[in-house]
Order: structure tokens, then sequence, then C-alpha cells
């Protein structure tokens, strides 16, 4: 298994310098950070090409992807070409944010999505499934920003009305956060509504699909020669055809990954959150070709990462992949 | 995924794995075999007039006629058909219904909330610009740019994924290796960059002078076909091994023939099922595009931009974000519906569903 | 005669669709005796499986349902227990063989956990390394060898055959008093279809349970059976003793069968196949079932309207003989061409 992870690691790694460079051509030529400065008359012409060249924007892209490499090895991804504030520490105290919006997000995502779809399949046609079924297309067709504006006007409606203040509708946390108990609650106050907001259209796409899933799975020929054993239903359920139809969910979540990262852009903006998706917002209008830069390579080294946790996690599940 | 108003199709992994398939659908298209279960019993005699003269009636009915009478029987994809095409209307005879332009200021009316006076049915902003309006000139927008984006990417994607499905080989690794790097990738993100630079504005091609909304529509097909090339690659690599498939090469036909008389034909239902996945998801991605402000921009209404104006007075202002939202939810809704009974009808043992 | 082990009476089972209901079974009545093997045999949706493993609760219900009938074993009317009895019959005194052995067991879980499985579902109370020796000592009877390897291995390092070993050692794990093989050498190979027959016969003389063999393989029968019901559309169509229904036939659709196999003692140029096909459960033609494809019908007035009842045939042979046919007797005298020491199909 270590030799597996090592070497899908080291695979990762020609795909990573080979995705970068696409993606800086991409982004280099159709970004210019010095578009806004351009167009303001009081700007000199000297300072301007000043700039370019300390950034090596003058130079063709190959080059200015050299020294992008370069930078990005070396000097943690370099600077902000506006201001020359360094990335790499900035994109680390974001990450923290969007880590604890994503992990919470995925864990309720698969917590839920795997209890309503099991026990829907379960009950098929009950009045629990057919609830949840509608439930889930609702899910599945609420814009995520609209999702959190419509949260935020109901618990802020509820604060301004009663004065009770349950969850907070933006921000981190408070301008006197506190210690201790009292951090981690306002902390979680925080928090779930974004996350709730994150979460909702996975639930809602996952739990059908888990749903699928296990009824697939619960026709298969193995499930009637568990029955024709005499095993007790629950044990049926539970131990033969659960993990079965957890496969296909584990394998989805795991190339799921980056469209969660790219659902904390929406999420964040909404709900005010300094996280990453907010910086790849403030970077893409700000033109900063190397913050985009570093934030699509951090961001899919996270993907990287989690799909690899999948597939140690699927290898556990199912006997017939082996990690080696 | 709504066969929950039905008892499972056949062939669908909810039907029963009992003794009875051979029998019970030999009449159509729809006999299954069963992995391991000789039929050599049963000798099969299509006679039709051996069948009408034994008294057994044999309905000779074509898989598009099964799956019509399928689509027809679903009830909430019927009613999500009518719903849809009644909002599409409205959208499209904007000009017509709305009592306003979607840029008319009515000063006597601002800030008002959803009320019959003056026909502000969706309320006012704060320059008396009627909502209502202002929602069915949003509509006619997203619609553009949901139908420009299924079209595109599903032609993009079935050519591609057909030949790549096809033909393996460079082009089958190309399709591979892209997929594999747009999955390393957040695909909003992506979105994103190439909206908010690929050229602000229309396109210009001479004759034509297209809005920004094709603008929009193009950044978003260009992510969206992949979805449609990967499962038309799957399909056609299952299908190249197919009889009827290496009957028509073993009688000479073309590749390109082949390609588009038996295999493509055979595709369809899948297609048209993740077309309509498509079209649900280009509204949705569409709208947050908007909304971020990096889609279709101020002053052509499109339901996500309608919604970022709207969201700096929402405390008091509610009406602003909720009819705006509340008609993307009603239309992806319907889609989704509609593309569930095209499933249930044209391809009843596929069971996956978007996530 | 003795005490039957199973004794099915004038069992119904439908099946509810959006066509209508199908009758997959329709009125299906016999015994079955300790010790010997009855074979039904039938094609596709004639109802041989659904009538064995409705009694069982094994039909998906719904749509299935069973809607009539009686099933003794044990002195008690299996249709009538409960969920909870019905569980610990089910692979404790009546277990069965299914099919396909690549799908039949579950890929995640090892094999010696399936079985042991089996064995504490029952006998609770067994310890865990009593019931691993038990698991070993069963995978020895049914010839894997090297059990105790065997044991912590999962499904897809066995190959099909060794799959179906294993499937019939799950079988035997309780001693059952009734064994039902549905298919069992269906999926396999020819070459390994022999050595699975073999393995059942051994699991058979250590059990000294009855068997119910379910087959489209009239080789099978021959080689397996000691009494064969024929299955058409639901019902039973002919019962007898083996070697009296192989050579003496009296319902036409039993000999429709057995012209339609190739022979290998003689040059045959074309096989007879019977031709149309079989009726539709939901609307089923008034009258005999076979009727439409009937050489002997050719139209006569009574196929078309009297449902024919199974009914004694006196053909010479042994033991009972049924069949369903109003005009059995016309066919005195006819024998299948499968009459003479059978090589058929499937079995060497």
């Amino acid at each position: 298994m270590v030799t597996y992870i090592i070497r899908r690691l080291l695979y990762s790694i020609p795909v990573l310098f080979v995705s970068s460079f696409l993606i800086f051509t991409f982004v280099a030529t159709t970004t210019d950070p010095l578009e806004a400065a351009k167009m303001q008359p009081n700007v000199n012409k000297a300072a301007i090409a000043l700039v370019q060249k300390e950034n090596h924007l003058d130079k063709p892209i190959i080059e200015r992807y050299g020294y992008w490499v370069q930078d990005a090895f070396t000097h943690d991804f370099g600077k902000t070409i506006l201001g020359s504030r360094p990335i790499l520490p900035d994109m680390l105290n974001r990450l923290k944010v969007t880590l604890q919006l994503i992990i919470a997000a995925e864990v309720l995502t698969l917590l839920l999505a795997i209890a309503v779809g099991v026990y829907s399949a379960v009950r098929q046609y009950s009045i629990f499934d057919y609830s949840m079924t509608t439930l889930s297309f609702l899910g599945l067709a609420i814009p995520v920003f609209w999702l959190g504006l419509i949260l935020q006007i109901i618990f802020v409606n509820i604060f301004n009305k009663w004065g009770v203040r349950i969850f907070y509708t933006s921000g981190l946390d408070n301008v006197d956060p506190g210690t201790g108990l009292h951090f981690l609650i306002q902390r979680i106050q925080h928090l779930v509504l974004p996350v709730f907001t994150l979460a909702t259209i996975s639930i809602a796409g996952y739990s059908r699909f888990m749903r699928a899933s296990m009824l697939e799975v619960i026709n298969a020929d193995y499930i009637r020669t568990a029955r024709a054993k005499g095993l007790i239903e629950r044990r049926v359920v539970l131990k033969h055809a659960f993990r079965n139809a957890l496969i296909p969910l584990m394998t989805l979540a795991a190339i799921d990954f980056g469209t969660l990262f790219g659902g904390t852009v929406i999420t964040e903006t909404v709900y005010g959150l300094p996280g990453m998706g907010r910086y790849f917002i403030d970077a893409l209008s700000g033109g900063e070709t190397y913050v985009i830069m570093a934030w699509l390579m951090v961001t899919s080294v996270m993907v990287v990462f989690f799909n690899l946790v999948a597939d140690v996690v699927l290898g556990f599940l199912d006997p017939r992949i082996r990690l080696d | 995924m709504t066969e929950v108003s039905r008892p499972p199709e056949p062939g669908s992994p909810d039907a029963p794995l009992v003794d009875l398939d051979g029998t019970l659908y030999a009449s159509g298209s729809q006999v299954r075999t069963m992995p391991g279960a000789p039929t050599d019993l049963a000798p099969e005699l299509t006679d039709s007039a051996l069948a009408h003269e034994s008294g057994l009636e044999l309905k000779a009915r074509s898989q598009w006629a099964y799956a019509r009478s399928r689509f027809f029987r679903h009830r909430l994809a019927m009613g999500s058909l009518v719903v849809l095409i009644a909002v599409l209307l409205c959208g499209a005879f904007a000009g017509h219904i709305a009592s306003y332009s979607y840029d008319a200021i009515d000063l006597n009316n601002i800030n008002a909330g959803p009320t019959t006076t003056a026909h502000h049915y969706f309320g006012t902003d704060q320059l008396g610009r009627d909502y209502f309006s202002r929602v069915l000139y949003g509509i006619r927008t997203s619609a553009r740019v949901a139908f420009f984006v299924s079209i595109l990417s599903t032609i993009l994607g079935t050519l591609v994924g057909s030949f790549a499905g096809y033909f393996g080989g460079w082009l089958d690794n190309l399709l591979m290796r892209f997929t594999d790097l747009i999955l390393t990738l957040p695909p909003l993100a992506v979105l994103l960059v190439a909206a908010a630079r690929l050229g602000n504005g229309t396109i210009n091609l001479g004759l034509f002078h297209l809005g920004q909304e094709y603008r929009v529509a193009l950044i978003l097909a260009l992510l969206f076909w992949t979805g449609i090339a990967r499962v038309v690659r799957g399909l056609f690599l299952s299908l190249r091994e197919k009889e009827y498939v290496e009957a028509a090469k073993a009688s000479g036909s073309g590749d390109v023939r082949i390609i588009f008389r038996h295999m493509l034909p055979n595709s369809m239902g899948p297609i048209i099922v993740n077309m309509t996945l498509v079209t649900a998801g280009a509204i949705l991605t569409e709208s947050a595009l908007s909304f971020l402000g990096f889609g279709i921009k101020p002053p052509t209404a499109a339901l996500g931009n309608l919604i970022a104006q709207g969201e700096t007075q929402m405390q008091t202002q509610w009406w602003l974000v909720v009819f705006p939202g509340l008609t993307i939810v009603i239309i992806v809704m319907c889609i989704n519906f509609i593309g569930d009974g095209l499933r249930d009808a044209l391809d009843p043992t596929q069971r996956r569903i978007r996530a | 005669m003795p005490e039957p082990v199973l004794s099915i009476r004038d069992l119904a089972v439908h099946f509810t669709t959006d066509d209508g209901v199908v009758r997959a079974v329709d009125g299906v009545t016999y015994d079955v005796y300790p010790g010997e093997t009855l074979g039904i045999v039938g094609e596709s949706g004639s109802g041989k499986s659904v009538s064995t493993m409705s009694i069982l609760g094994l039909i998906p219900q719904p749509p299935g349902k069973v809607v009539s009938g009686e099933a003794m074993f044990q002195g008690r009317d299996l249709l009538k227990l409960s969920k909870k009895e019905l569980r610990r019959v089910r692979g404790n005194s009546m277990a069965i063989v299914f099919q396909d052995p690549m799908t039949s067991l579950n890929p995640v879980l090892k094999i010696g956990f399936q079985l042991g499985e089996t064995i504490k579902a029952h006998h609770g109370s067994e310890k865990d390394d009593e019931v691993k020796d038990h698991v070993i000592q069963l995978l020895r009877t049914v010839g894997i060898p090297q059990p105790e390897r065997r044991f912590e291995q999962y499904p897809h390092e066995f190959s099909g055959g060794m799959r179906q070993r294993a499937m019939i050692a799950m079988a035997i794990a309780n001693q059952p008093a009734l064994l039902i093989a549905d298919e069992p050498t269906t999926a396999l190979d020819v070459t390994i279809q022999a050595q699975i027959l073999e393995v059942l016969k051994t699991a058979q003389d250590e059990t000294h349970a009855a068997t119910i063999l379910i087959t489209h393989d009239l080789g099978l029968i021959a080689e397996m059976a000691d009494r064969v019901i024929v299955m058409y559309a639901g019902k039973i169509v002919e019962l007898g003793d083996v070697n009296t229904i192989f050579a003496a036939p009296r319902h036409p659709y039993t000999i429709g069968l057995m012209e339609s196999l190739p022979r290998l003692t003689a040059d045959e140029d074309w096989l007879r196949p019977i031709p149309g096909q079989p009726p539709s459960l939901i609307n089923r033609p008034p009258g005999c079932p076979f009727h439409p494809r009937c050489f002997l019908s050719q139209g006569r007035a009574r196929c078309r309207e009297e449902e024919p009842p199974l009914r004694p045939i006196h053909a010479g042979g042994t033991g009972v003989h049924l069949s369903a046919c109003h005009f059995a007797e016309e066919l005195e005298g006819a024998t299948s061409k499968l009459a003479e020491p059978t090589v058929a199909e499937g079995v060497t």
C-alpha cells in the first residue's frame, strides 16, 4: 500500500506540471494585472514599465512560466504583482478556513446522504422515500448562492424580530471571538449556515445515488444468497448490501472533490468568509495572475491528496481493488 | 430516479430477478437475457402470421413507441413539461406579456413589495423597475444560454466521444487525459478564469452580431461537452463489441456509416438524457457566474444578475432575491423531472444520476 | 410410499406489472420424497424457479405474491409461517444452490466468513473456532483443495467451479432435509459441469437430503433425477418417473422438448424446434396453454376451449405418471428419440 501511495504521488507530479503549464498559458495570456493602472492618466508609463520588468511581464510565456516555477519552488509562489505581498502565507491562512468548511461539509454530506439513501432504498415507495425524493429534487434545483441568501434573510429577520441569534450569517468570527468554549461555540454558529449551503446540493445528489446504488445491490444475486442462508434482514442490509453499495458512492465522492472547492467560491462570497474561494474571486477581479496560479495549484494538490485518501478507503471497502 | 411512482421497469436493476423475463417481454424489444440463462428451449420464431393464427397477440412496437408511451405515462415528467413550456413561452413573449420594459423606471412605485397595483406582481427595486418584467426578460436570457450550451456541448461531446470510443487510439487517450486534467481542477474556478477575461461584451462575426449571452454560453459549453463525451465514449466502447456492429463491419460498411447509422441511433437515449442534465447544469452555472459578476452583465437582465442586484437590499426588499431565484428553481426542477422521465422511458437500465 | 418431505398443493404465484398480472405459477401440485431427486424441467418463464423460490419467501414482494396454495414441510405449512419462522427454515433444513456462482457470492466478504455466517445464523451458540473447523471440513467435503488457505480468500480469488463448490458447501452446512439446486451447472463450462454434478451427488450422500433439481437441461435430468416434472406456462404438464418420461412421454410439449435436442447417436441434418413462442402469462389463451404450438391439437376445439386437467396415464413404466393433455392416449406408442441410453448435451 505504501508503494501504491508513493507511486500515485509520483504519477501526479507530471499531471500537475502539465496542467500548471496549460493553466499558466491560459491565465497569463488573458489577464493583465496592470489593466486598471494603465487606464489611469496620472500613473506614469515608466512606473508601469518598471512593474512589468520586475514581474517579467514583458517576456514570452515560456520564459515567464520558467520564472513562475522557480518562484513557486524557491519563493513560496512569489509575491503579488500589485503591493508585493507574499502569496503563500495569505493562502495558507485562507486554506485553514476553507478546509474547515469543506471537511465539515463532506462529513455532513456523506453521513446524511448515506443514511437517507439506505433508508429510502430499504423502505422503497414509502412516505419517507417519496418525501426524500421530492426534497432531493428541490436540493438539486436550488442555486447555491440563492440558498445562501435565503438562509441569510431568514436568520437575520429572526434576529431582528425576536433578538435571538441562532446562527450568524456573515464572517468567520465575532469581533471579540472569546476563548475556549466560547470561541468554539461562536465559530460553530458562524459555520453552520455556510456548511449547510455548501453541502445541500451534494446531499441531494448523493442520497439519490446511494439509494440507486443500494437498490441495485439489494437485487443482486448475492443478497438473495444471504437471504437464502436465513440471515436476519438487518444483517442482510447492513453486512451484505451496505458495504457493496458504498463503493460507487466513495468513487463518486472522490471524483467530485474538486467541485466542492469550486463551491466554496460561491459560499464564501455569499457569507463573507475569508477563505480560499473569496481569495480567488479577489485575485480574479484584481488580475493577480500569480495568485490565481498559486490558488489553482494548491487546490489541485488538495484534490490529488483527497483522491488518494478516497482510494485508500476504497481499497479497504473492496478487496478486488489491490493497492500495489 | 422517480421510479417511485411505478413498479420497476424490466431490465432495470429494480426488476425482479425471476424467471419471467423471457416470456413477459418476448413480444417487444425488451427481451433481456439473463446471464447464463440459455433460451435454447424457446426457439424464437417471430413469424407474425403464425402468432396471429395461434391467437397470441404479438405487439410489434418499436423501441421509440415504447419510450413514448412510457414517457407519457410519467405524470411528473408530463406535468413538468407543461410548466416548463409555459415558463419558456412567458420568457419568449416577454415583450408582450410584461407590463413594463425591463429597464423602465416607475418612480411612483419605488421599493414596492409584490402587489397587483400597477401590475408589480414581483415588486420593484429602488429605481422602481418592475421585477416581474425583469424576471420575464431574465428567463429569456437564461433560456437562450442554456439552449445554446446544450446544443453546442451535445454536438461536440457526441462527436468527440463517438470517435474516441469507436477508434480508440490517440484521440481516446487525449480525451481521457483531458478529462483527468479537468478532474483535478475545480470546474467553477476554471470557468471563472475563462469568463473573467475572454473578451467582455459581444461576439462580432461580421454579419452576425451575437449578444453576450452567446459568449457566456460558449464558455460554458467548453466545460460541459466533456461530460457528454465521456458518456458517449463509454457507450461506444460497449457498442463496438455488439454483433450488429461486427456484422456491419463484415458486410463492408465504412466507419462513418457504422458510427452514424448503427451506433449513434442506439446511443440516443443516454445522449438525450444527458442533454437535459447539461441544460439544467447550464442554467445553474450561468446564474452563479452572473451572480458573481462574471457572466451576463447588467443592463441585460439575467436571473443570476437580478439576484446580485437585489442582494444589497435583500433584508428589507426580500422579493428582489426570492422571485428570480424561485424562477430558477422551478425551471431547473422541471428540466430534471423531464430528464428523469426520459431516462425511465429511454434508458431503463441506467440509474446513474447527476451529483 | 413414505411421507413426502415437501408437499406442495395448488400453489399460485402472481406478479403485478405495468401490463397486468403475470400468473407465473398457476396451480402447481407435487410431492418430494426423502432421498429422491426430483427434476423440474421447462423453458425460461415456465415458473419452475418461482414455484420453489416462492415457498421460501425468496421472490421480490411486491411485485410477486403467493396468492394461494399450501407447502407442507416437516409438518408445517411454509406459506403460513411468519417471516422469522421462515427465516429459520432457509439455509437450515431447506437450502438452495443458485445458478450463477460468479454473482451469488458477496464480493467483499471472505469465503470462510460467508460460510461460517450460514452456520452461525442457525447455531448461534457455536464458538468461532468450532465454526471455522466446521467450515474447513465442509470445504474439504466439496473438494476444495487447501481449505485452510481458501477460508481466508475472497470470491474473486476462486474460479467459477470452485465458487460453485463453495455454494454447495454453504447449502449443506446445516444438514438440510431438502436441497434445491436451481440450474446449478448452467453458468459453468462444460468441463466443469460434470465435476459439479459429482460434488452435488457427494453432498446428497453426505446429507441424505431430498433434492429438487431445476433445469432446462434434459441431459442433466437424465443423469441426476429419479422423477421429473415438466412445466409449461406456470403449470405442470407432465409428471412421472424419469425412465417413463424418457421412454414413453405422454405430452406433446415433452415430446417437443426432446425432439428439439440433438442426438449424438445418429446423424441429424435438422433439429425440430417447437414452433411459436410461449404464451403471454398475462392474457393467457383459454384452453390448453400449449395448443397454439401443439402438433397434436391441429385446431381441435377441445384444446382451444377446455383446459386439460393433470390426470393419470397408463403408459407402462413404474410409479405415477400424470399428463395434462386431452389426447394423451393418442400418443400411445410414441417413444422419445432419447429413449435409448442417453448422451445429451451438457453431460459427459
